[in-house]
């Protein structure tokens, strides 16, 4: 089996009274697809947020294992930018794209993160800030390529239609150069042809070498896409395994999928 | 109740709607389906005065409504469900359900429809003094719904009110629209990307393509439809 690159351990988080994530353990392995999956309100989010930086957990560990270099970082407490650099990366599940921004400075700003001169250069223009800013250009022209808004480069954000929206968010994550890529309901605004291609993105990006967790409730785009299918209820996981497994298991049909998933 | 004729309509100088009609009739399930980008909520926020009209006419029981703004026509008993739920982040669930309520004054009735609006989404319930902000995704598409839900309308436009909620809510999303068309007798206009669930559920449906209407049928008629299932229904 390859190499475990995300770890969690006994994740706990805490709203006041609400315990929104409840000891959850789970594992991403170099090269696969995890999905993440459970009712309105489950702490799926929530669990993105702990992993993310955006909440510190109330308890639990949190280990990120780089997929190629020897790296191990624990990543309790650390700031959203740190754990971008450590090669994790996300998008929302409420659009946050800079809508009077062009699609291709979307791209670019995640880019951002990843180059050493980064904003101050570009303020600068230094020669080696300029070939730098010339290369994330480039760069950022072909991740669009990859998810196929090259023909809008100079459009603003916010007039693309949704399901395109959606589509630069993931490049814009992209170019920050993860190995790790979680998408937080990235089908959700989308119709059955566009999911179809999204899966076809989701399938091109892990064979180039990055490792996926998602959370979704189209359950045509998780039972095709994942290795594992983690699920989650009121915080707590409930099951977890193949999705012929999960999809025939009798609490996961309870509480989320109900009687007919077919025609989900 | 509500007709359209020939309306266009435009952001800056991009025209989205070239020659939109379509006739909604009191107690209707309507449909409108279409790509990504096809106009469809444009469609929407054209009734409900968000996006104003170049041209044409919008008549809601035969009075001309174009050139009214969102307040009235909510007044008048049309009311709209955004595409991406625009609750308000700031005040909690009850607060919200009461904004959705404010220009209502049949008190006892008000306070049966928070049941009722707690009966269907008994989450809501547990979550009542929570920021509306702070509920996870599916909770606060549950709230936009609900809130709508509050000011009884005429006409109900709903933009997508499945995105983001689980399997099993979905299904009961549905149920709900027909539950309210039936007993309430609200008339409904649905834009949904799951088609094939909204079709199930509608009287008629229209196809919009770049901003024109170009098929309008019987929803049972629009489901056997070759070019449909391949375009849209994912068959
Ligand atoms: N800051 C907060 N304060 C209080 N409760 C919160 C807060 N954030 C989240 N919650 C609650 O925690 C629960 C988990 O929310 P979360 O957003 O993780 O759900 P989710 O599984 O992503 O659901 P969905 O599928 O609807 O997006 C919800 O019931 C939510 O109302
Ligand atoms: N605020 C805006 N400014 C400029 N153009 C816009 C704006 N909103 C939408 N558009 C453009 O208008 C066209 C119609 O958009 P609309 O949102 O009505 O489509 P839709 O059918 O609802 O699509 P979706 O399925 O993605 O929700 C699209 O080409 C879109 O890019
Ligand atoms: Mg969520
Ligand atoms: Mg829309």
């Amino acid at each position: 089996m390859s190499k475990v690159i995300l770890d969690v351990k006994g994740l706990t988080m805490n709203f006041g009274g609400i315990k929104a994530i409840d000891t959850v353990d789970l594992t991403v392995r170099s090269g696969e697809i995890v999905a993440l999956i459970g009712p309105n309100g489950a702490g799926k989010t929530t669990f993105f947020n702990c992993l993310t930086g955006i909440y510190t957990p109330s308890f639990g560990d949190i280990t990120l294992r780089h997929a190629r270099k020897n790296q191990e970082t624990r990543l309790n407490g650390m700031k959203p930018n740190k754990i971008t650099e450590k090669g994790m990366a996300r998008t929302f599940q409420n659009i946050r794209l800079f809508p009077t921004m062009s699609v291709l400075e979307n791209v670019m700003i995640g880019r951002h993160c990843r180059t050493r001169s980064g904003i101050i250069g570009a303020i600068f223009r230094n020669p080696a800030a300029k070939r730098e800013e010339e290369e994330i250009v480039e760069m950022s022209y072909g991740i669009l390529k990859k998810i196929g808004l090259h023909k809008q480069v100079n459009e603003e954000a916010r007039n693309l239609p949704y399901g395109a929206q959606r589509r630069l968010e993931i490049g814009r994550a992209l170019a920050t150069e993860p190995f790790l890529l979680l998408l937080d309901e990235p089908a959700a605004g989308m119709n059955p042809k566009e999911t179809e291609a999204l899966v076809e993105l989701i399938r091109r990006i892990c064979k180039e070498g990055h490792s996926v967790l998602l959370i979704e409730h189209d359950m045509k785009l998780v039972m095709s896409l994942s290795d594992k299918i983690v699920v989650m209820d009121y915080g707590k996981k409930i099951a977890q395994g193949t999705p012929i497994e999960v999809r025939s298991n009798p609490a996961v049909i309870k509480a989320y999928l109900g009687e007919d998933v077919d025609d989900a | 109740m509500l007709e359209l004729r020939n309306v266009t309509a435009a952001y800056g100088n991009i025209q989205v709607l070239h020659t939109i009609d379509l006739t909604i009739h009191a107690g209707e399930i309507i449909t409108l389906i279409g790509a990504n980008g096809a106009g469809k909520s444009t469609t929407l926020m054209a009734i409900s005065g968000i996006v104003p009209i170049r041209s044409g006419k919008i008549l809601f029981e035969g009075e001309p409504i174009q050139k009214l703004a969102p307040e009235k026509l909510v007044a008048m008993g049309i009311c709209q469900v955004p595409e991406g739920r625009h609750i308000f982040p700031a005040l909690t669930v009850q607060e919200n359900l009461d904004m959705g309520a404010f220009l209502r004054t049949d008190t006892d009735a008000i306070k049966d429809d928070f049941d009722y609006v707690f009966s269907l989404f008994p989450i809501l319930a547990e979550r009542r003094h929570q920021d509306g902000g702070t509920l996870s995704g599916g909770e606060q598409q549950m709230l936009a719904m609900s809130r709508a839900l509050m000011a009884r309308p005429k006409l109900l436009l709903l933009d997508e009110p499945s995105m983001g909620l689980a399997p099993l809510i979905i299904k009961q999303i549905f149920d709900i629209i027909v539950k309210i068309n039936k007993e309430h007798n609200t008339t409904i206009f649905l834009v949904e990307q799951n088609a094939n669930q909204a079709l199930h559920i509608a009287n008629r449906g229209y196809v919009i393509e770049n901003g024109v209407i170009t098929i309008s049928d019987t929803a049972e008629n629009l489901l056997k439809n070759q070019d449909i299932k391949k375009a849209y229904l994912g068959i």
